[in-house]
């Protein structure tokens, strides 16, 4: 369990520096490693960027043209999906943080002898397919079920869908359905690392906090949160960067207004077959997204994730 | 009003608890369900068919067997090379070595879709077909990453002074590192092991670009199912796997427990 959270975190553990020279032996160690992911990471992801700009069909072959205006194609076709993508992504993140950061407190310091059990029960779901999950979250949300029922009596589905999160009067098959379910689908990914960090703080500054009459906002906001930050940029890292790319919750849980990137990538490579504008669609995500984390990691001032 | 401030925190929690765990509650009570209809959504009876006959849907029993075998094979795979790795980069200085850091990085930051892509692209150009061989290179491709991590955390994380312990008292270096080193990383290997097991088994995107028409593994069998009706024995082997990973993380911890109670017993001793 420990390792699992320290790989989540992505950090290691503060140790010695690797001390020895070893001649071969470490180049023999990472050889088959290190000779898969080029092989089979690197060399790919070249051959996509060839892909994208590349003309021809499926039929005739296709040929390198540097044909750039592939990429503006795709994009001014595409670019809602884009939008949609990063918007639901950065509210999925949001939301986790914001469920997460109370789970992962009170597991730490409140849960007592009842701790390892959370985290278990935290990380179990992950054994059971997320697709199963994904396909009880509308059964959940059905038409007739009791969640729905109670959205309608309280008058909830009128606000959802005065802001614009519903359509109409259901909860399924809207922007609210796919967030709920990328919020669910990445949580314990928000979570472990929240803990990890929130474990180790020591709870006596608080008391030194309240004893400098700060109130329990000012303890939160001045104490705690710096302090947890390495933990809220991981967890938020581990959450987006799959979130912007995961298309399975706004396939089972959405409509054809909530279509993400992805869904579009699986259509033009799977079923249309429109390889360079699928393989440019495939390399803007990749791209927006080393952009988008490259920012945001240096805003947060930690650097030593990788 | 006090006690709500105080508490207010462990509230949110158990909600959020309750957030996670009722969809597998969801999908175990559902496993008792006999829908009417190709549909299992509502609740119509309760009916042990679907546990008593766990494979009398087409397909999934063999879907399910295929996701096993990849399962083990590319978790054993990416556990052997994944462990050289780590020692390599958690024990060693050489030049490269932040390059390589950074390369067993990006995949764990790459959205499944842009991998699963271009994976296709390569195998495309190079006129593999698609099938269990371009499964299990994709499998191990993700998978290995988080070996690495995982067990180059612990290996940093080992004192340096017990191996040299060990010389002291007359080991050879295969001896301190079979008796000494490797016991001490072993719960890492097992720990990236198992997570490598788990999210090759759990995998639909990546596999869904590089599996072709004919191969199905058991994720692939849900996506299709719930497009086609979804049959109720999907719900037991989800229901399965969560208990039996709570049953093995419980094992687990007892095995530990008695263990740390042995060593303090030899200790009193």
């Amino acid at each position: 369990m420990a390792a699992l959270t320290q790989a989540a975190v992505g950090a290691e553990a503060p140790a010695a520096r690797p001390r020895r020279r070893g001649g071969l032996v470490p180049f023999l160690l990472l050889a088959p490693a290190l000779l898969w992911l080029v092989v089979f990471f690197v060399v790919p992801t070249i051959s996509l960027a060839s892909q994208s700009l590349q003309t021809g069909d499926i039929d005739n072959g296709y040929t390198l043209t540097w044909h750039f205006a592939t990429y503006a194609d795709a994009m001014s076709r595409y670019w809602p999906q884009f939008l949609r993508s990063i918007i639901y992504a950065a509210s999925a993140t949001l939301g986790t943080l914001l469920l997460g950061y109370p789970l992962a407190w009170f597991i730490a310091h409140r849960a007592g002898r009842w701790k390892n059990l959370l985290l278990v029960l935290v990380v179990a779901p992950f054994f059971t397919n997320f697709l199963i999950r994904t396909l009880a979250w509308q059964i959940i949300l059905t038409d007739n079920g009791p969640v729905t029922g109670f959205f309608r009596a309280t008058g909830l589905t009128n606000v959802l869908q005065a802001i614009g999160l519903t359509d109409n009067n259901s909860l399924l098959g809207s922007q609210f359905a796919v967030t709920c379910g990328l919020i669910y689908n990445f949580l314990p990914f928000m979570v472990l690392p929240l803990y990890t960090i929130l474990e180790r703080l020591d709870t006596r500054l608080l008391d030194a906090a309240g004893d400098l009459y700060a109130d329990g906002w000012n303890t939160f906001w001045k104490v705690i949160w710096p302090l947890s930050l390495p933990g809220v940029v991981s967890g938020t890292l581990l959450t987006f960067i799959p979130a912007a790319g995961d298309y399975i919750n706004s396939k089972l849980l959405g409509n054809t207004q909530t279509v993400m990137i992805g869904q579009v990538i699986d259509a033009q490579f799977l079923r249309v077959l429109d390889y360079p504008i699928a393989a440019a669609l495939s390399f803007i995500l990749m791209a927006a997204i080393i952009i988008l984390v490259a920012g945001y990691v240096r805003a947060a001032g930690t650097e030593e994730l990788v | 009003m006090a006690w709500l401030r105080r508490n207010l925190v462990v509230i949110i929690g158990l909600l959020v608890m309750a957030y996670i765990m009722v969809p597998n509650l969801v999908v175990t009570i559902f496993s008792f369900n006999k829908p009417n209809g190709r549909y299992n959504y509502e609740w119509n009876q309760f009916s042990l068919d679907a546990w008593l006959n766990p494979c009398s849907s087409a397909g999934m029993c063999e879907a399910l067997g295929l996701s096993l075998w990849v399962a083990v094979a590319a978790s054993l795979a990416a556990t052997v090379m994944g462990t050289m790795a780590a020692f390599a980069l958690g024990r060693y200085r050489f030049k490269g070595r932040s390059a390589t850091n950074l390369l067993v990085f990006f995949p764990m930051a790459t959205p499944e879709v842009v991998m699963g892509s271009s994976l296709l692209t390569l195998f495309i150009a190079m006129g593999i077909p698609s099938g269990q061989l371009t499964i299990l290179i994709a499998h191990i491709l993700f998978t290995v990453s988080f070996v690495i991590t995982t067990v180059k955390a612990r290996v940093a994380s080992l004192d340096p002074a017990l191996e040299q312990a060990a010389a002291d008292l007359y080991a050879n270096p295969t001896q301190a590192f079979w008796k000494v080193t490797f016991p001490l990383v072993a719960p890492g290997i097992a720990a990236g092991a198992l997570l490598a097991f788990a999210l090759s088994f759990d995998d639909y995107i990546v596999t869904n670009f590089n599996a072709g028409a004919s191969t199905v593994t058991f994720p692939m069998y849900v996506w299709g199912a719930a497009q086609r009706g979804t049959p109720v024995q999907i719900n037991v082997v989800g229901t399965v796997m969560f208990f039996g990973a709570l049953a093995i993380v419980g094992i687990g911890q007892l095995i530990g427990a008695r263990l740390r109670v042995g060593s303090r017993r030899k200790e009193a001793l």
